[in-house]
């Protein structure tokens, strides 16, 4: 088969996933297969909110609350994850070395570095995307 | 194998493809493979208010099996060629 838009191009490049369940996963892609299975080396995930500041003070007590609850539910979101973006706008949780299997992944985008550093994550508000239904 | 073919044909157009989590993405065409599976270049989201998730990325490979519609140019599309093609492909030739 000819060479299809594979991912070789994209190898030791910064990328960001979007998984099917509407994740955003930015990291550096190690490895790939012909189920788009993927390698991420450093990779964090970027969590959009749609609350503003002042709410978001409002509601720390509560937020802190759904954190420890989101825990029990999601094994990813534990403490040994450090929130490295402050806790307004996009947040970004720690991840470092992560494969995930082809299946779960929606798009595969190369991140522009230049036009990434001139993001203000801690400024942008967004709905989490909706979960892909087949 | 038939679709493949025809977006095959179709690199270098400017498209939109529709994902079933109901982000749209348009841009070139760059690439296709037998899943399916589409290489964008010089993507924007069509809602970017609405989902700036994909704000600093400007090439982009979309998983096939993600796919809800591929939107044409209509000058891309020649009927005829399909039709003939489908026909084939349902005689089983």
């Amino acid at each position: 088969m000819s060479a299809g838009p594979g991912l070789e191009s994209l190898v030791d490049q910064t990328i960001s996933v979007i998984t099917n369940d509407g994740r955003n996963i930015v990291g550096v892609l190690k490895g790939f297969d012909q189920a788009t299975n993927i390698i991420l080396d450093e990779s964090h995930e970027r969590v959009y909110s749609t609350k503003d500041t002042v709410k978001q003070t409002k509601a720390f007590h509560l937020g802190l609350r759904s954190l420890l609850l989101g825990c029990l539910l999601k094994p990813h979101c534990d403490f040994a994850n450090p929130v490295i973006g402050g806790m307004e706008g996009v947040q970004q949780l720690v991840l470092g070395l992560y494969i995930i299997r082809g299946d779960n992944i929606s798009v595969v985008g190369e991140l522009d570095e230049d036009l990434d550093s001139s993001l203000d994550l801690s400024k942008l508000r967004a709905h989490p995307l909706k979960p892909v239904i087949h | 194998m038939l679709f493949f073919s025809y977006f095959k044909d179709l690199v270098g157009r400017e498209v939109t493809v529709e994902l079933k989590n109901d982000l749209a993405i348009r841009g070139t065409l760059h690439s296709v493979d037998q899943y399916l599976n589409i290489k964008l270049e010089n993507t924007r989201v069509v809602d970017q208010d609405k989902y700036p998730h994909m704000l600093s990325v400007r090439n982009c490979f979309i998983r096939g099996s993600v796919v809800r519609y591929v939107q044409l140019p209509p000058e891309g599309v020649d009927i005829e060629l399909l039709h003939d093609a489908t026909r084939r492909e349902a005689r089983g030739g």
